[in-house]
């Protein structure tokens, strides 16, 4: 059963290269992280990735869907979802594995941005606290974002619309905890909103304070959005 | 080997299988014969377990099909419609991937694809992309796919739809070697297909199960009869008086005016036997001059027809 997840995760991470697709998003997400980071890099003169990770959610809420927007719309458009899902390997595994793929190529392009923090200790002495935090935010985050792709992915055999929706409900969740949407007030909604939102998790994560409640909140996501994809396959995907 | 009882599926308010019912033993082929639409692909579905059933109970080899059949599923190869493929991997690439996610031991895996290039002709194309291939060839590369695992039962979707002649006699002969010792269930909405590859047919028409057993049981059922045009030179009123002398064959109706010299006709006969000579000898005894005496069979076309039009 682990072998199988491990089998197609491979495939499907594979498969992001056997195209341009893959070098092409690589190339466009390390230009613009780079250009964006290093342009006001050296005129703030701080040794420090904080900026980095204040926009990278932001960057994340693009190239993370258009990782996902495929894998699902793609396999009903080819009629491939039949041949996977007659296979004799449970529902969950297949989704999980696609997940992982989707979450390598995201580790794949954190790891290709790692100069960016050699870089800013050649020249200074940062904290490594906040970084490590804010790769491991970055990962989870990534993880959320993928899970909420995937899901919309399922829904439609088109990419494009698969690519607009992610962004879409990717934006809202990110949005809904920060305090321009709250408004600085605090009662039961708004306290719902601020622990539904991407954002305060992140955030902390990324100051470096790995709290376990964060992680679990992460975790939660990832999982009801790949539940909710597991019965959108079971159901309305295979009519 | 395959067992399907009151089979029901619907989606929505479609009721795309209604009630369907049949048996399939080990080592038979079975054709689906039905129109498109009529809820061929919705019954393999269920059977491969890719939709699960409204109602009803569906078993292979004694285990029953749910979603998450595991053992039903591993015993079926299947070829979905069309027969969709990884288009961006190599063909063999993409047949030791399925290999593999079909639990074909790692050790195993080359010679079971070896033997798959040789049974479907894929020697050509083996390190092509799928995306590139032509249609046939997708098809074999389906088919291909389908049996790595040596499966008990195969179950194929359409599997000549968009070829061409040639291309459908090879993959015809391909099922009928499959045949010989697998248990093999194929759509089809041509029947040429079904009396070519398949020892029993099931004919569905509008999710029901309108008629199923031998070619030989289902033209007989439907009360297929065997006309003969024949034409005779001499007057109607002749004609009409010496017919009835006929036995087991009747007048079927003119195909001549009146008055023509040369008087054509159609007679029936509604045992499956031939009565050519018997016309013929009538013929002679009534000293008619025969010119013409063809006989046509009721095809298993005209009986789909019967029986799948609304």
């Amino acid at each position: 059963m682990k072998n199988n997840i491990f089998i197609i995760a491979k495939k499907e991470y594979k498969a992001y290269f056997l195209s341009p697709i893959a070098y092409v998003y690589l190339i466009t997400f390390l230009v613009i992280v780079n250009w964006l980071f290093f342009r006001s890099f050296f005129l703030v003169g701080q040794a420090d990735m904080r900026q980095f990770f204040g926009m990278m959610p932001w960057i994340f809420l693009f190239f993370v869907p258009a990782v996902a927007m495929s894998k699902w719309s793609e396999e009903r458009k080819l009629g491939t979802l039949e041949l996977l899902f007659t296979l004799p390997i449970r529902d969950i595994d297949i989704i999980i594995a696609k997940f992982l793929a989707g979450v390598g190529l995201i580790a794949t392009a954190l790891i290709l941005t790692f100069p960016i923090a050699i870089t800013v200790a050649l020249v200074g002495n940062p904290d490594w606290g906040p970084i490590i935090g804010g790769y491991l935010g970055l990962l989870l985050l990534g993880g959320a974002y993928l899970s909420i792709g995937l899901m919309i992915s399922s829904l439609t055999e088109n990419q494009i619309i698969a690519f607009i929706l992610g962004v879409f409900l990717c934006f809202i969740i990110l949005i809904i905890g920060t305090p321009m949407v709250i408004g600085g007030t605090s009662n039961f909604i708004t306290n719902i909103l601020q622990y539904a939102g991407f954002t305060p998790h992140f955030d902390s994560i990324s100051r470096g304070v790995v709290d376990s409640s964060d992680i679990v909140y992460y975790f939660s996501v990832m999982g009801l959005f790949l539940y909710i994809n597991e019965r959108i396959l079971k159901g309305i995907a295979r009519r | 080997m395959i067992h399907v009882e009151h089979l029901h599926k619907s989606f929505g308010s479609v009721h795309a299988v209604d009630d369907v019912s049949f048996e399939v033993s080990r080592g038979e082929v079975v054709g689906l014969l039905g129109p498109n639409g009529a809820g061929k692909t919705t019954t393999m579905r269920v059977i491969t377990g890719y939709l699960s059933a409204n109602e009803g109970l569906v078993s292979v080899d004694g285990v029953p099909v749910s979603e998450d059949g595991m053992e039903t599923r591993q015993k079926i190869g299947y070829l979905p419609e069309n027969s969709p493929l990884y288009l961006d991997m190599e063909v063999y690439e993409f047949l030791s991937y399925i290999a593999r996610l079909r639990n074909v031991s790692a050790k195993k895996i080359n010679r079971r694809i070896i033997e798959m290039i040789e049974i479907c002709g894929l020697k050509s194309v083996i390190g092509r992309q799928a995306g590139k291939l032509s249609k046939g060839y997708r098809q074999r590369v389906g088919l291909a796919a389908a049996m790595i695992h040596k499966p008990p039962i195969l179950i194929l979707d359409e599997p000549t739809s968009g070829l061409d002649p040639n291309q459908i006699y090879e993959i015809r002969e391909l099922i009928k070697n499959i045949g010989q010792e697998r248990t093999v269930i194929l759509s089809t909405h041509i029947m040429q297909e079904v009396e070519a590859t398949c020892s029993r047919a099931l004919i569905i028409n509008s999710g029901k199960l309108v008629a199923h057993g031998t070619i030989d049981e289902l033209l007989n059922r439907s009360g297929a009869h065997i006309n003969y045009t024949v034409s005779i030179k001499a007057t109607r009123r002749q004609i009409e008086e010496r017919v009835t002398l006929l036995n087991n064959v009747n007048f079927g109706e003119w195909l001549t005016d009146e008055l023509s010299e040369h008087q054509r006709l159609t007679l029936r006969c509604s045992d499956r036997t031939n009565h050519s000579e018997e016309i013929f000898n009538w013929a002679v005894k009534n000293a008619f001059i025969l010119t013409e005496l063809t006989h046509e069979t009721t095809s298993l076309e005209s009986v789909f027809r019967e029986l799948t039009q609304n």
